[in-house]
Order: C-alpha cells, then structure tokens, then sequence
C-alpha cells in the first residue's frame, strides 16, 4: 500500500515538474511550481524528515510561490507580461540533454552510495550535551551554528540587493505599492480572521522547535506571512527604508547570535560555544532574536524595494 | 580574541551596523570595521608565520559533528590580498560617493555589502568543512550580485541578473557534489576527507563541484556573464569584484583537487581544465583586444588570466603530483592569483577616477590623463607590467615558476599558450596606455586628489614588490602544504 501512494508520488512530483517547465505561460508555471513545492513537502514527510517538509512548504511553497506571484503582478502592471517567444527545439535540446545527463548520473549514485547509519554514531555521542532535543535544531543552532548564523546574513544580503533595485528618486518612499482593499470584502476579513491564527501558529513552531519539528526559519515564515496579510488588508502601511526601528529588528537576530558567540571567545570557552549547562537557554534567546528578523526580511523581502505609488 | 576570529567577526559587526545606525554613524561603524580587519588580517599572517597554524573547532564541536577553520599559508596570503584590495576600494568609494553626487540608495548600501563581501571571503579562504564553505560562496554570491546592480542603471541589472543564473547553477552544482561526498563518507571536513577510502561515487562528486565552481570561477565558456558585470559595477566595486570574488571559488577548487581528492584526478581531467584554461587565455584576450571602453578591457583582461590559474592543474595534479616541478607550478599559480588581485583592483581604481574626471571611459576620451594625473597614469602601466608578466613583478615570478614548470614536466603547450597570452595582454593594454600618455590640455576639468591618485598606485607597487621580494611570500605560502609541494626547483 505505502509502495503504491510513494510511487504515486513520485509520478505526480514529476507530472508537475514537467508541467512547470514546459507548459505555457508564465502564471501557470508559477501555480505549478507552488503544487511541486507542497508535493516536495509530502515526500519530505515521507521520507521522515518532518523539519524540511515544514521547511518545503513554508518557504519553498509558501513564501516563494507569493515572491513569483508578486513579480509576476509588478510585471503585469508595467505591460510587460508578454509571454516569452516559445523556445525552438534547438534551443531546449541542450538543456534537455544537460538535466537528462545530471538526473541520470545522480540516479546511478543513489544505488552506488552505501545507506547511511540514522544517526550517524558521532552525531549520537554528541547529541545529549547539546542542550535541546530535536537533532535538526542541535545541528543548526549548536554543532554548526557557524552555518547558521551566516545563512541568517545571507537573507540580509538578499534584501539589500533587492533595496539596491529602488529608483534612486523612490529611496524615501514606503515599500512596496500601496494596497487598496474593499471595505467588508473577503480580503478585509481575511485580513482580520488569519493574522491571529498565524501569530499563534508561528510562536508554537519556534516554542516546540526544541524537541520537536520546527524551529526559527519555519515559525519566522509563517509571522512574515502575518504580517503580509496584514498588509495586504490594508492593516499595515509598508515601513521607510529611514525607520531605524525596522532596520534594527533585520540586524537583531544575526548581532544576538554574533555577539553570543564572541562572549563564548573573551570568556574562554570558544567562539560560539554554548557551555552545555546554559546551552539550552542561550539556543532560545538566540532562536527568539532570529525569528523576530527572519520574519522582518522576509516579509520586507516580499514586500519589495521603495516605490512611489504610495505618494498622493 | 584571537585574529582568526576577529577577521570574521569584524566585518559581520560592522556590516550588520551599517545597515541598523542612520547616516553618518552607520558609516563610521563600517569604517571601524574596515581598519579592525585590516588590522586583523595582518596580525593573523604574523600570528601563523611565526607560531604556526591556528586551528578552531567551532563551538568546540570537533568533526565530523561540528566545523573546523584553520588558516595556512594559502589562507594568509588570501587574507592579507583581500584586506589591501579592500581597504584600497573602500578609500576610493569613500570620495566616489561623497556628498549627494551618487545619491543616498548607494551611500546606504555599498558599505554593508562591500563588508559582507569581505566577510564572506576570508570565511571561504579559512574554512575546512565543504558546505560552510557552500554558505561562504553563496554569501560572496549574494553580496557581489547587489554590487553589480547597485549603479542602478538597465545594464547593471541585466548585468546582474545573468550573474545570478551563473552564480545560483554553480551554487547548485557544488552543493550537488557535496551531497554526494556526505552520502559516500559522512564527512564534510577536509581533514577528515584526506584518509577517506575512495568511493565509487566521488569522481561524480568532483566533476559537479567543479562544474559548479568554474561557473563561479567564471572560467571559459562560463566567462559571458563577467564583462559586463564587471564592466557596469563602480569602478570599486569592480576592484572587488575582477579581484577577488573569482579567487575565493578557486581557492575551494584547489583544496578539491589537490588536498580532498588528489586520487581522483587522472590525466585526463586534469587536461580537460588545463584545456578550458587555455582556451580562456586566449579568447579572453581576443575579446579584450577589440573592445572600445577601457573598462571592458580591463574586465575580458580578468576573463583571460583567471585562464592561467587552471594551467596549474596537470603541471601540479595528478601524477605530476610528486615530481619536483608540482610545487613550482603550484606556488606559481598561487602567486598570479595574487598578483592579479592587486594589479587589476589597481586597474580599475585607476581607470575609476578617469572616469570620474572624464564621464566616460570610452577608450578615446583617454587622451591627456598622463599629464593632468600622473600618478593613475603610472599606478595602471605598473599594474599593466604584472598582467603582461614582465620583470621584475609578481606576475612574471608567477608565470616564470608556471612556465618552468611546463617545460620540466615536458608539457610545453601550456607554456606556449602563456607566452601567446602575454603577447596578446601587450597588445590590449597598449591601446589604452597609447591614448592615456597622447598629449591633450585637460587643465579644465577638476581633477581627483593627490590622496586619492596614489591609491591605486600603492596596489599596484604592492604587486611589483611581490616580484621583488619572492622569497617571502614563497615560504609562507608552504605553511601547511603537503611535504611533496614544499621541495621546490
């Protein structure tokens, strides 16, 4: 039985893959692309991984799919929504031949690699002095929060190089364009119903994050996705690149989790050394910092650079 | 805290405060920031030449669980280019955007960028766990994406969106082969990787990581995105960029192939991007030859040498491996890599300012800059000298090791195709040099300080006194090299 539903899986991951890239038009691509994303996550949950398939479809499905949908929406509202020219087949056919060869070479290393031992020994001794229970969140806040805290940099990278796309004369200007909602309409509503629901939602990811799925990048996703609600009920007026308060909030999770790891040099443990009495604590403080700037970049990220539109 | 931790540390801080604090002291912030590194850079080459490498398990977490960050010779020697460069860039950009004349979106964000930027190099150059190392290239990635598109102009965004599908694919390629190396042995850390038992699954492993990073190398035929982002970018963030970024992957490929998988490069792979390497050679200088701005010379110059730097790979690699040239080729290499930082960053800090007087940087707007800036005018023939290779720089030291080491291990091909490189390097960077020293009264334009004229031209010294005082650099570079590399020839 459980062959038969992994099988159908598969067939379907790939129907819809096949269908993203191939298929005409560019919002049924993206429609597309959000299927395979939630597809991608009910593989992950096969396949036991509950963390990544929370991650897969939150930021994968979720917060992708909304950042395609809204490029395609600047798109079409500056007219340049044309479909691409239909590529001949002379174009496709090296790409083609290109992923047929990677997919094929990768398959042949799937039955060439020896199955791995869940949890490697190493990661097993090490395990209990780690301070937390859920071994994805030890991974990524203990054993290699260096990781870590640089990826948490990377998405600030990432929205100055979309601020970066701003007009020069927009720079003052609030994010995004101005979003115009019908009083009673099902967008207001929603806007008040869900936002309380998803804060809800979100803290309980970070809070049970530490024996059990979910975590900081999977609770901040779904509170940036509350606040993009909010803001596209009209509730929340997009904030300044100026407001230093917000500016702040991007900077706060990656300092904490810097500054911990600097405290740990001058006092001799090591840098990023969370000595195990207190590691458990400190991952939470840390955890508490990132979610409250992951959330702000990504939502900022979505939003966009400055525009004019809100001028008038 | 020690240094190895403070070249890390100190440019995240000051990035992460230049973006939180308003104006002025965001700026001051990423200016402490930029002496703290400098200075750490430095100390840190002091700290491993006179007491040896320094070694830290991050969080105390020794591998295969956690990551470990050592720096040697290659990584010191990096360290202390990326520092010069940037302080360098950092000191022109400080006049380039002064006041309102670039207006306030670039004033915000070059800092934070240009600290991540540097962040994320000497994260690369010290790190020893392949996918730390994969988030060290993907924030270099990032950071250098925002920098091409910060001029803001339609090519600088084409520019940086073609950038980006190279940088992402190759992204995707090397955490491929990553993957694939975990799955076979559990390990991520090059320590642990060098007594690995060969598996069926890493020449696979290999070919994709390498793939991957010749993508971000931007070596021949993964070169079309880099004119024009290197071209359309401020004339310091250009220095970076042509500089630096194309290093920090090709400093992961050296470890690859010659520390983490040395059994699996046969002669033939080893050939194949010998082959890509040379034809970049000359491709890049063909293009650089008929281009009509000064800063797409300078920029197909950098798609031409970083073809040099994969001639090594058969001289060095492979059975060449113990044979006494390997480590002359590989010192070589490593020594161009440098030397080409410091004189193409002089480069394009040069040509910058004559941008800057001139609003133009086609080649015949040229005319006069000799006399009107001396000191530009001598900071870009010098840096011309190391690209060429001519004596006594530390270009010519590079490719005299490279090509001694070609014709000792009987492979005089390469040489050849460096020789031809080196003549065709004259022929493009006398087109500018011509127009530069041609006579022509400039006295009306308002000309860039003597501060900042000698700026470029204290890199590009730097790179004739590498020539100079070889014997230095030499043996720091073999800090940490297996016991073959070290015998020299």
């Amino acid at each position: 039985m459980t062959l038969v539903l992994d099988l159908t899986l598969c067939a379907l991951i790939l129907a819809v893959a096949l269908a993203t890239v191939l298929g005409g038009g560019v919002f049924r691509a993206i429609v597309f692309f959000i299927v395979y994303g939630l597809l991608l996550s009910v593989a992950w949950v096969r396949l036991d991984a509950v963390d990544v398939a929370l991650a897969e479809a939150a930021i994968g499905a979720g917060l992708t799919g909304v950042l395609f949908l809204s490029a395609f929406g600047k798109l079409s509202r500056i007219g340049a929504e044309a479909e691409p020219p239909a590529a001949g087949i002379r174009a496709l056919l090296p790409a083609a031949l290109a992923c047929a060869g990677l997919t094929g070479a990768l398959a042949w290393a799937w039955f060439a690699l020896p199955v791995p031992e869940r949890p490697a020994p190493d990661l097993a001794t090490a395990l209990p002095r780690a301070g937390i229970e859920n071994p994805v969140t030890a991974v990524l806040l203990n054993f290699r929060a260096w990781d870590t805290l640089l990826e948490s940099i990377v998405l600030l990278a990432a929205l100055i190089g979309v601020w970066m796309l701003a007009r020069d004369e927009d720079w003052h200007d609030r994010f995004g364009l101005p979003q115009h909602v019908r009083p009673g309409g099902v967008m207001a509503n929603f806007g008040r119903l869900l936002p309380p629901v998803g804060v809800l939602v979100g803290v309980y990811l970070v809070y049970v994050g530490a024996d059990r799925p979910g975590g900081a990048f999977q609770g901040g996703t779904v509170l940036a996705a509350v606040g993009l609600v909010a803001a596209l009920a009209g509730l929340l007026r997009p904030p300044r690149v100026t407001q230093i308060v917000w500016r702040m909030g991007l900077v706060a999770g990656p300092l904490v989790f810097l500054i911990a790891g600097i405290v740990g040099a001058i006092l001799g443990a090591g840098f990023l050394t969370l000595p195990e009495p207190i590691a458990g604590s400190a991952i939470f403080v840390i955890e508490i910092a990132l979610v409250a700037s992951i959330a702000v970049t990504l939502a900022f990220l979505v939003i966009g650079p400055p525009e004019q539109g809100h001028r008038e | 805290m020690s240094a190895l931790v403070a070249v890390l540390v100190a440019p995240l801080i000051g990035a992460l405060s230049a973006v939180a604090l308003p104006g002025r002291s965001g700026r001051i912030a990423a200016w402490v920031a930029i002496v703290t590194t400098l200075a750490a850079a430095v100390a840190l080459a002091a700290s491993v030449i006179s007491q040896g490498m320094p070694r830290l398990a991050v969080g105390s977490w020794e591998p295969p669980v956690g990551i470990v960050l050592e720096a040697d010779g290659l990584s010191i020697a990096m360290i202390v280019m990326t520092a010069l460069v940037m302080t360098a860039a950092a000191l022109t950009a400080r006049h380039m955007l002064a006041g309102d004349t670039k207006g306030p979106r670039i004033a915000f964000g070059f800092w934070p960028l240009m600290l991540l930027l540097w962040a994320a190099l000497n994260a690369v150059f010290l790190s020893r766990d392949l996918f730390n190392l994969y988030v060290g290239i993907e924030l270099l990635s990032l950071a250098a994406i925002g920098l091409v598109a910060i001029e803001g102009k339609p090519e600088a965004l084409a520019a940086a969106i073609r950038y980006m599908i190279f940088a992402l694919a190759g992204s995707l390629l090397y955490l491929a082969g990553v993957v694939l190396v975990y799955g076979a042995h559990g390990a991520l850390d090059i320590g642990v990787l060098v007594g690995r038992e060969p598996a069926e699954t890493d020449g696979l492993a290999l070919a994709l990581m390498t793939v991957g990073l010749m993508s971000k190398t931007a070596l021949f035929p993964f070169h079309v995105w880099l004119p024009p982002a290197h071209g359309g970018a401020p004339a310091p963030a250009s220095a970076m960029l042509s500089a630096l970024v194309p290093k920090a992957s090709y400093v992961i490929l050296l470890r690859l192939w010659f520390d983490v998988m040395p059994d699996q490069a046969t002669d033939a792979a080893l050939t194949l991007v010998a082959t890509f390497g040379a034809a970049a050679v000359l491709w890049g200088s063909l293009a650089a030859l008929v281009q009509s701005r000064v800063k797409l010379i300078v920029a197909y110059s950098t798609v031409a040498q970083i073809g040099y730097l994969f001639l090594v790979f058969p001289l060095a690699g492979g059975g060449s491996e113990d044979q006494p040239w390997a480590a002359g080729a590989w010192n070589g290499a490593v020594f161009l890599a440098l030397s080409h930082g410091l004189a193409k960053a002089a480069m394009f800090l040069a040509v910058g300012q004559w941008m800057k007087v001139r609003g133009s940087d086609c080649l015949d707007e040229m005319e006069g800059l000799a006399t009107a800036m001396p000191m530009t005018a001598f900071a870009f023939a010098l840096s011309s000298i190391t690209i060429v290779g001519l004596p006594p720089s530390g270009g010519f030291t590079a490719k005299y090791l490279v090509m001694t080491s070609a014709f000792a291990a009987g492979q005089w091909v390469w040489a050849l195709v460096m020789a031809c490189g080196g003549l065709l390097a004259a022929a493009y960077l006398y087109r500018p040099m011509a127009m530069v020293f041609r006579r022509a009264d400039l006295s009306a334009f308002r000309l860039p300080s003597r501060a900042q004229q000698a700026v470029p031209l204290a890199l590009a010294g730097a790179a004739i006194i590498l020539g100079i005082a070889s014997s230095g650099p030499f043996e720091t570079l073999a800090i940490g090299r297996p016991q073959t590399a070290e015998a020299g020839l």
